[in-house]
């Protein structure tokens, strides 16, 4: 029955879940620390390091974390498919709706607008992500080579994720960059 | 073959998409060049949905592109695929949880990882801007018919000084892509 209770329990994260990132922790501490008490306050912030520091949506890392120690790796897939269940169920009503109406007029002209609206909310969190991720020489050298290198030549992004790795540990051996 | 496809294209981005969030667009924005599975304009109208709708913003980009290639067998692969690569390595990682937190390697990996997510994001942008503020042909078009069309640069500009004034500049993203649909409508942004 655990296993249902972990699907259902993430399944609300899911559906309350707005945003991501930093946002959803006061969520995640209510319903995983103080009702639920399936994990500490220390371990939840411990996932979220991890999260942050491996590949995949953040709200999903944490879910599989706190579904494997509770029971498994049945858990952990169990608490995974949780999470999303919402989004797969809401977006599909959303799209299948939108596809009916996409050509109206008057959901063309919101459209039009939302979609400038969009490009100035990624800008802003892009400005925001790199005065976090741009921190010294090293790193705004690997920044500017990586936004030329996609705009001007057609890399795979997988590329310049895997080269930035390499790049990170051969700075960071050679001691250059901010300690 | 199909959902195949997407399945694989989604597992790779849901492997190499670093740093949550936004972290999918550069992969997502590829894909609808390769496959063309969508247009630059549909995915910026998938962006301002997930970011309108609770859940995370990766998952409900692969869903909704999923569910626009593929209905919603294509939302379910989209979405299993993303998840497929994070969860088989947090389930490794969570038996190895203390050392790979102080693995010094892992800590210098992500030390170059991040800005190159930073500048993968930013060069998405760049391109999903040009078409959103210059129209269909992106900035090409722009320049051959040299007629600006204002209202997308004035919106544009208005957004980035309201979005970065105190007290409003954290009112949810919901908020200001409602206030924009409302001025699209009065002002027909389509036309």
């Amino acid at each position: 029955m655990e296993l249902l209770q972990l699907f259902l329990t993430f399944a609300k994260i899911g559906a309350m879940m707005f945003g991501g990132g930093l946002a959803m922790l006061p969520l995640l501490q209510r319903e995983l620390v103080d009702n639920k008490k399936w994990v500490t306050e220390e371990e939840i912030l411990d996932y979220y390091a991890i999260g942050q520091c491996t590949p995949g949506v953040i709200a999903v890392n944490t879910a599989t974390f706190v579904g494997r120690k509770r029971k498994g790796v049945l858990g952990g897939i169990v608490a995974t498919l949780g999470v999303v269940f919402p989004s797969v169920v809401i977006i599909t009503i959303i799209a299948a709706f939108l596809s009916n109406f996409a050509e109206l007029k008057v959901v063309k002209d919101a459209f039009a607008a939302i979609r400038v609206c969009v490009c100035v909310l990624i800008l802003n969190s892009v400005i925001k992500l790199g005065k976090k991720t741009i921190v010294d020489a090293p790193t705004a050298i690997i920044f500017v080579v990586a936004v030329a290198g996609t705009l001007l030549l057609n890399i795979s992004p997988i590329i310049f994720v895997v080269a930035s790795a390499l790049c990170g540990i051969v700075v960071k051996s050679l001691g250059v960059g901010k300690k | 073959m199909m959902l195949l496809t997407l399945y694989w294209e989604f597992f790779k981005a849901g492997l190499f998409a670093v740093g949550g969030g936004l972290a999918t667009l550069p992969f997502l924005r590829v894909m609808g060049q390769q496959y063309g599975w969508f247009t630059p304009a549909q995915l910026v109208d998938m962006v301002a949905v997930s970011e309108s709708t609770p859940g995370p913003i990766g998952v409900n980009m692969a869903t909704y592109v999923g569910y626009t290639y593929a209905g919603i067998p294509g939302a379910i692969i989209a979405t299993l695929g993303l998840i497929t690569p994070s969860v088989i390595i947090i389930l490794i990682i969570a038996t190895v949880l203390q050392k790979f937190r102080s693995n010094k390697y892992v800590d210098m990996g992500f030390y170059g990882m991040r800005p190159a997510s930073t500048a993968l994001i930013t060069a998405a942008l760049l391109g999903l801007m040009a078409v959103c503020l210059f129209g269909a042909g992106g900035i090409k078009d722009f320049a051959s018919t040299a007629v600006i069309a204002p209202k997308p640069l004035i919106l544009f500009a208005a957004l980035m000084i309201l979005t970065n004034v105190k007290k409003i500049k954290n009112l949810h993203p919901i908020v200001f892509i409602a206030v924009s649909a409302v001025v699209g409508i009065l002002f027909n942004y389509s036309e």
